[in-house]
């Protein structure tokens, strides 16, 4: 059973880190760009589409990875030139509207170049095996060097926001986007910067994650809506809240699908136990966000809302 | 009697210390302003009076009711209200319909689903009255996008008016008017002296020392002085302060 | 606001239930039927984007849940005729009761925060809802489950054939048409309406906005349920796409394109766009694509929808 424990606890981690890199990008763009972006997602289904378009032409993960991640960055500036430029000054209402458009023409196109069923991408060799742990529990190296790379994201990010120059413009531009821009600094450079930066970290993250899912234009959606979540939970703008709060999704999520119907089991019959355990999982990371806004409407690491 | 007493108000935004142990009564039926130099922390008073931002220490008694943990909707029901220095009304509605919206919330319930609130001369009738008050009533048909600055002036405090207050904050609300429009906002003012307590934030030295019955001088967070006009005007310190300056 | 306005929206609004009115004459005469299926399809989205005008509109509250509430009606249908309770009487009840009580409970918490929080909370909460429902088996999960028949009123089927559900949602959408225009025009709407103006404005005069927005959040909550259970009975299928984020968006996009703020225009919206989604999918299977190309476009190049539109051809305001 602890077994069981510390490998789905891995693998809350290693989901939380996943959701880390989509929602690193995604909160600074609300928080700095105050640009509500449902379409993010679809960086993170580009990245994965590409990977798997990559790595097959070049034949190297490595090469796939690299140039999934220069195309997701080239597809989030292309859309932040036609389409999110324009919409940085408009009401939320129709930043919604605007990228609830693009994702129905992203998941189509996609869909349309890339046809309607599941790719999958090959695994490398080299990182295909398991490394033992703790006694007997083996971990896969695959998902570990994920938890590696979202680590070393989170540090790369929290450096570059606190103390470095472009970090401190930043985080003024969130406070007070009006005074920034009169201090001459070009905003509206800063906000591409800070889009270009997000998107490829989305893309990034599909990329990685494309050997161990299926390929599928539902994984942008699927992620989405939990990216929001932890974007809530952890406070618009914060890059910490960000980090803390997609760990916490993250565990709370996978405990929460693996050991719901086991510890039910324990009040009542198997198949009850089962169909509580498939309702309730799936609920806990909302029922999570409910109980810690209400106490907190700002996050846990937001601004207090004026 | 003393409606309004705070004692020992602090608030700080980081290291900047805006209001600094500030002290000040008023009495009831007094016109008391408030002047200091810009920055002094005039507005943040206000805001912390009004109840629009919270305080980090001290106390605020209102009527011997201590009002600090109350929210804004709260303390104007007990009868504090406030006008703001940039005009803040609600521009899609007519100069009326903000009148009678102030009337609205202090007469009854709002959760009334059917009735249309148009026609009621309940609101109306007492939303005219403040609005001949301040000489406004001949636009009440017009949108408030569409009054003048000096008419926004007047609309804000007919509104202020119609939430019958007992004590009214005015947060320079000569700001941006001159001439003929300022002589007219004193007149008003004169003559709301009569039926309501006033604390009055104001710049305009003229129109301070015609009306208030005391002044207190706020700079950098504090009241370093609460007296007469007469005895303001000759004090050393605010002198050399405030009104020194400008000389 | 000024009554020249009102009295052209509500004029505008009783064209189209003229028009609306029409429609089985039309149908009859064109031999198709399907065109009443539509019909009442369009009928109950527009009693939902109607429920939905009222907080986005009027009370400035961008609600990206509103699609649960659709689910909650047409699963009160499914749920309690599965038990064997038919009557329309108790399906509506049903869902208005748990949809109030689901408005109340998240839009107490949702109504905390602001802005961005706002939206994303109720597309959350949303999805909470679905989930729930996807995962009952005994209902079908993902793939839903068909009725095994309509409600019936007061134990008679009339609902059974086309025209009786076709008239019952055209009353129901004059009903709550004029249940809203007078919600809006009330004490109470000018509250709503005043806080989406100037919400310190609202509270510097002593309201505080927190109760009428919450109790506006939960009467469109109902409402939109109501529209729930016409589309179960219309479609005698219920399943969780009923309630998934993109209905949520529709919704949205309906209100948008109609008009915000105008309790008429989210009607002509409700048929614009889902006469646009059923003319887009006779050309292609990628219709979507298209629809949201359209989108993207309006929301670049036009404001106000189609109801501005309409006040710039009409010309400045007299």
């Amino acid at each position: 059973m602890t077994n069981l424990f510390l490998l789905q606890l891995l693998n809350g981690a290693q989901f939380g880190i996943l959701l880390f890199l989509i929602a690193g990008g995604l909160t600074l763009i609300f928080g700095i760009m105050d640009f509500i972006n449902l379409a993010h997602g679809v960086l993170y289904m580009i990245g994965a589409y590409l990977m798997a378009t990559f790595s097959l032409l070049t034949g190297s993960f490595g090469l796939g990875l690299v140039l999934a991640m220069a195309g997701s960055l080239a597809v989030g500036l292309a859309l932040e030139f036609l389409v999110f430029r324009r919409l940085y000054d408009r009401s939320h209402l129709d930043q919604v509207l605007a990228t609830f458009g693009l994702v129905l023409v992203a998941n189509e196109s996609v869909k349309l170049i890339w046809g309607a069923s599941p790719l999958t991408v090959a695994m490398p060799e080299l990182l295909a095996g398991s490394v033992p742990l703790i006694g007997p529990l083996q971990y896969p190296v695959y998902r570990l060097l994920i938890i590696a790379a979202g680590l070393l994201t989170a540090l790369g990010l929290y450096l570059v926001i606190n103390r470095t120059r472009i970090g401190m413009l930043l985080r003024a531009g969130a406070s007070n986007r009006a005074m920034v821009s009169a201090l001459g600094v070009n905003v509206s450079r800063m906000f591409t910067l800070v889009f270009a930066f997000g998107a490829m970290l989305a893309g990034f993250a599909g990329a990685i994650i494309a050997p161990i899912l299926s390929v599928d234009t539902g994984m942008g959606e699927s992620v989405l809506i939990l990216t929001f979540v932890v974007i809530v939970i952890g406070g618009i703008g914060s890059i910490r809240g960000a980090f803390v709060a997609a760990l916490l999704v993250g565990v709370v999520d996978t405990l929460g699908r693996t050991f719901g119907p086991i510890l039910l089991r324990l009040v009542m019959d198997p198949a009850a136990a089962s169909q509580a355990g498939r309702t309730l999982a799936p609920m806990l990371v909302y029922i999570l966000m409910a109980v810690i806004l209400f106490a907190r409407p700002a996050g846990l690491f937001g601004r207090k809302p004026q | 009697m003393t409606l309004l007493s705070v004692r020992d108000l602090r608030k700080s935004y980081g290291a900047l210390k805006v209001t600094d142990e500030l002290s000040m009564d008023v009495a009831e039926g007094e016109l008391h302003a408030v002047i200091g130099p810009n920055g002094a922390g005039k507005t943040t008073l206000v805001a912390q009076l009004s109840g629009q931002s919270g305080s980090d220490a001290g106390q605020i008694l209102y009527s011997g009711q201590d009002i600090m943990h109350l929210s804004m909707p709260e303390r104007v029901q007990l009868g504090l209200a406030r006008s703001f220095q940039i005009t803040s009304v609600l521009p899609g509605f007519t100069v009326l319909e903000n009148v009678a919206l102030a009337v609205q919330a202090r007469s009854g319930t709002s959760f009334r689903f059917f009735r249309p609130v148009a026609g009621q001369a309940v609101l109306n009738d007492a939303a005219m009255a403040a609005l001949a008050e301040v000489e406004l009533e001949t636009r009440a048909g017009r949108l408030a996008a569409e009054l003048s600055h000096g008419e926004l002036r007047q609309l804000e405090i007919a509104i202020a008016l119609a939430t019958a207050p007992r004590l009214l904050l005015l947060d320079e609300p000569l700001a941006g008017t001159g001439g003929e429009e300022s002589e007219r906002l004193v007149g008003l003012l004169g003559r709301l002296k009569a039926r309501m307590t006033i604390v009055l934030i104001e710049h305009d030295m003229q129109a301070v020392f015609a009306l208030a019955d005391r002044i207190s001088v706020l700079v950098y967070g504090k009241i370093i002085a609460t007296d007469t006009p007469a005895i303001i005007r000759q004090d050393a310190k605010v002198r050399a302060a405030y009104l020194g300056e400008e000389a | 606001m000024n009554a020249p306005r009102i009295a052209g929206r509500t004029k505008a609004a009783i064209l189209l239930f003229v028009l609306f009115a029409l429609v089985p004459a039309a149908a009859t005469a064109l031999d198709d039927p399907f065109f009443l299926v539509i019909a009442t399809r369009i009928l109950a989205f527009a009693i939902a984007a109607m429920a939905l005008d009222l907080v986005l509109g009027y009370g400035a509250m961008v609600s990206f849940g509103h699609a649960a509430y659709l689910g909650f009606g047409a699963y009160a249908v499914a749920i309690l005729t599965k038990l064997g309770i038919s009557d329309i009487g108790l399906h509506l009840l049903a869902a208005i009761a748990f949809s109030a009580l689901f408005a109340a409970i998240t839009g107490a918490i949702s109504l905390r925060t602001r802005g961005v929080y706002f939206i994303m909370i109720t597309l959350a909460f949303a999805q909470m809802a679905y989930f729930f429902f996807v995962s009952i088996s005994v209902l079908g999960g993902d793939d839903g489950t068909s009725l095994a028949q309509r409600s019936t009123l007061f134990g008679s089927d009339v609902l059974e054939n086309d025209m009786a559900p076709f008239y019952a949602a055209l009353a129901l959408l004059v009903g709550f048409y004029a249940l809203c225009s007078a919600i809006v025009g009330s004490r109470f709407g000018r509250v709503l309406q005043g806080t989406r103006e100037n919400r310190l404005r609202m509270e510097a005069i002593g309201f505080s906005p927190f109760p009428y927005q919450l109790t506006a959040f939960v009467i469109s909550g109902c409402i939109t349920s109501v529209a729930g259970v016409l589309l179960a009975n219309q479609a005698e299928f219920v399943s969780p796409a009923f309630m998934n984020w993109h209905r949520s968006g529709e919704l949205i996009v309906m209100v948008v394109l109609g008009g915000v703020g105008t309790l008429t225009g989210p009607i002509g919206g409700a048929v614009v766009a889902l006469l646009l989604e059923e003319w887009l999918a006779v050309f292609t299977e990628h219709w979507k694509l298209a629809f949201g190309l359209i989108l993207v476009l309006v929301v670049l190049f036009s404001r106000g929808g189609v109801a501005g539109l309409i006040e710039k051809l009409k010309g400045p305001r007299t």
